[in-house]
């Protein structure tokens, strides 16, 4: 028991580090955004151009005044926030409805996306360092290099190139590359769950291929570095199990690298989501991401940030247990 | 140093002969044995190839980045125009070569700055510890923790107009950290092996140490991270130009010309295609040059 003591000592300081710094990040992006992006021009454009005084009225409104100083307004929208209030988008909808529609339609996207290729890229790492430079483990490598040699809108338009081929072969339309569901769908829950597989497959597929891409990169170089160790060859020599001496004593080592990396995968695959969900029109945080900034909507902006900040700590917690629970030195 | 290599190199089983008058540098070794591993020879030559492409290739032909045929609006590859021509007649071979230059030099440039600052800084606060390490420790995480591409992204209005080193600085200044926090978990480990400690009590300086013992130690793994970074820095320079938000017009990257094409990428495959895959060929040439260095520079990866 008093052996755990420590860690969870350490879990809970690393939490409130990370809290503060989500609240430092997301107070940046705020500020960044309140000085940079011009909502003001947007209304005046509109034409008719609204007299100054509404354009003023609303402007402030919304707590997004240029002419209110970026300290004042910052203050207005921590003090809503601290009421768990993210204040209001652009048309002067509530940025809290809008992020919770958002949130449900990504996190599908990024958990499948981060489980499965971060499971299968771990794997696909140690399987290549264990068959240095066999058939397998050069194919593998060079098809890791192809992935993460090609942006993720290239390998997402490619995929739907593919997939629109593949349903003009078969004659139906198999894969979905528009939005998460068919809108106006009948029929019973089977139909439905049916026709958003169909929509999840691709922006999946991107996502996942990313993942494995990077992990088995990683994976591969740490197991190659501990399967040159001595206390492998130790283990083997004193009559383990090949399995054995490659299981316990080398992935388990060299899982602590990936470890640490999984904590970072978190941003790389959000900012790989914003093309995802962009391109194959999904209405979620990572489109959310791109439509903020290009409609100058400073509220949304920030919750884009605060959210993302957000997951970035609860996998860099995830992490620092999987860490903890691999490296004995840690919990000391 | 020099003995050291030689050590290993006669414990791997593959071996220079032992000349005791004329040494192998660790240099010589390494490139002999980058020279055994064809992949990478051929990535090397196909990247040399791609940067002489991009600085050769445009003045071999007739049609500038920014000219316009108003004969030839949206049409295949032909002898006149060897990739087609866009909807508004600009000749789309010059447009992409345009494109590759830029992108080739901001992803070097971007990699170079950004693993350099990640080593040091990694190895700084791994060696020294205590409230260096967690100070730099902190702005790391803070860095990491702020979603970089939406920074980018809202920051792009304040470089629009200015140069394009400021946006390779801002992007490396958002690349290095991953690399920064791996360094500094290895020069922990390093720390206290014997060699590190026996220089530190011969009262070698700090950044010595560093620079000389610590450091070359990890090379293998800042060599992966530096073409990992180019890869990453090629691919965010595509992505932000991708949403309008890095290489700005009339300037052209990779980026902005996939971006012009990906909407026409079934239709016209001419304006996706070719800027696409010679993107796709640059960072997987990069990437197989790295790998292949890995396996050159590190003498026990090569027996398993």
């Amino acid at each position: 028991m008093s052996r755990w003591l420590p860690l969870t000592k350490f879990l809970l300081r690393r939490l409130l580090n990370s809290l503060i710094l989500v609240a430092l990040a997301t107070s940046l992006a705020y500020i960044l955004a309140g000085l940079s992006l011009d909502p003001r021009a947007r209304y005046e454009g509109r034409n008719p151009p609204p007299p100054p005084a509404v354009v003023d009225q609303r402007l402030t409104e919304l707590n997004i005044n240029d002419k209110t100083p970026i300290l004042e307004r910052y203050a207005t929208w921590v003090g809503g926030v601290a009421r768990g209030d993210f204040g209001r988008t652009f048309d002067g909808q509530s940025v809290n409805e809008e992020m919770g529609r958002r949130i449900a339609v990504s996190l599908r996207l990024l958990l499948i996306g981060t489980i499965v290729g971060g499971v299968l890229g771990v794997l696909a790492g140690a399987w290549g360092a264990i068959r240095q430079y066999r058939v397998s483990d050069q194919a593998m490598t060079l098809l890791s290099f192809a992935i993460l040699s090609t942006p993720v809108f290239v390998l997402a338009v490619l995929l739907e190139i593919v997939a629109v081929g593949f349903n003009d072969a078969v004659g139906a339309k198999v894969f979905e590359y528009t939005g998460e569901f068919t809108p106006g769908q009948q029929g019973g829950f089977f139909a439905n769950f049916g026709d958003r597989m169909q929509h999840l497959v691709l922006p999946t597929l991107t996502l996942v291929l990313l993942q494995i891409a990077i992990f088995s990169r990683y994976q591969r170089s740490a197991m190659l570095d501990v399967l040159g160790s001595d206390y492998v060859r130790t283990a083997q020599a004193k009559g383990l199990r090949r399995r054995r001496a490659l299981l316990k004593h080398a992935l388990r080592t060299a899982l602590i690298p990936s470890a640490t990396f999984f904590a970072y995968s978190f941003g790389l695959l959000m900012v790989g989501a914003t093309f995802t969900e962009k391109i194959f029109g999904w209405h979620g945080m990572g489109e959310w991401v791109v439509d903020s900034i290009t409609s100058a909507d400073i509220n949304a902006v920030a919750a884009v940030t605060c959210f993302t900040g957000v997951l970035v700590l609860i996998s860099g917690l995830v992490a620092d247990i999987f860490y903890a629970l691999l490296d004995p030195r840690v919990r000391m | 140093m020099n003995r050291l290599v030689l050590n290993q190199e006669g414990g791997a089983g593959d071996r220079a002969p032992l000349d005791e008058t004329r040494a192998a540098s660790r240099f010589g070794l390494i490139v002999r044995r980058f020279g055994q591993r064809r992949l990478a020879v051929a990535g090397l030559a196909v990247l040399v190839g791609l940067f002489a492409l991009a600085f050769v290739g445009p003045l071999l032909s007739r049609w500038s980045y920014t000219s316009h045929d108003f004969d030839a609006f949206l049409q295949g590859p032909s002898a006149t125009h060897w990739f087609g021509t866009t909807q508004g007649g600009a000749d789309v071979f010059a447009q992409t070569m345009r494109g590759m230059q830029k992108s080739l030099i901001i992803g070097l440039l971007v990699a170079l700055l950004s693993t350099t600052l990640a080593a040091v800084v990694g190895a700084f606060a791994g060696y020294l510890g205590g409230w260096v390490d967690r100070v730099l420790m902190w702005f790391v995480d803070l860095l990491l923790v702020i979603p970089s591409f939406l920074i980018l992204a809202i920051m792009s209005p304040a470089f629009r107009g200015k140069t394009w080193l400021l946006f390779v600085i801002l992007l490396a200044a958002f690349i290095w950290m991953v690399t920064a926090r791996i360094v500094r978990g290895m020069t922990i480990s390093l720390r206290e092996r014997e060699y590190v400690l026996a220089a530190r009590y011969m009262g070698v300086s700090t950044p010595r140490i560093i620079f000389r013992h610590i450091l070359p130690n990890i090379s293998s793994l800042l060599i992966i991270d530096a073409t990992i970074n180019v890869s990453i820095a090629i691919i965010s320079e595509t992505g932000l130009s991708y949403f309008g938000f890095g290489v700005q017009s009339p300037e052209v990257s990779l980026g902005t010309l996939i971006a012009a094409g990906t909407n026409d990428a079934v239709t016209y495959p001419w304006l996706f295609m070719f800027a696409a895959g010679l993107l796709v060929l640059i960072v997987l040439s990069v990437n197989v040059v790295g790998d292949g260095l890995r396996d050159a520079i590190d003498p026990t990866s090569k027996h398993s």
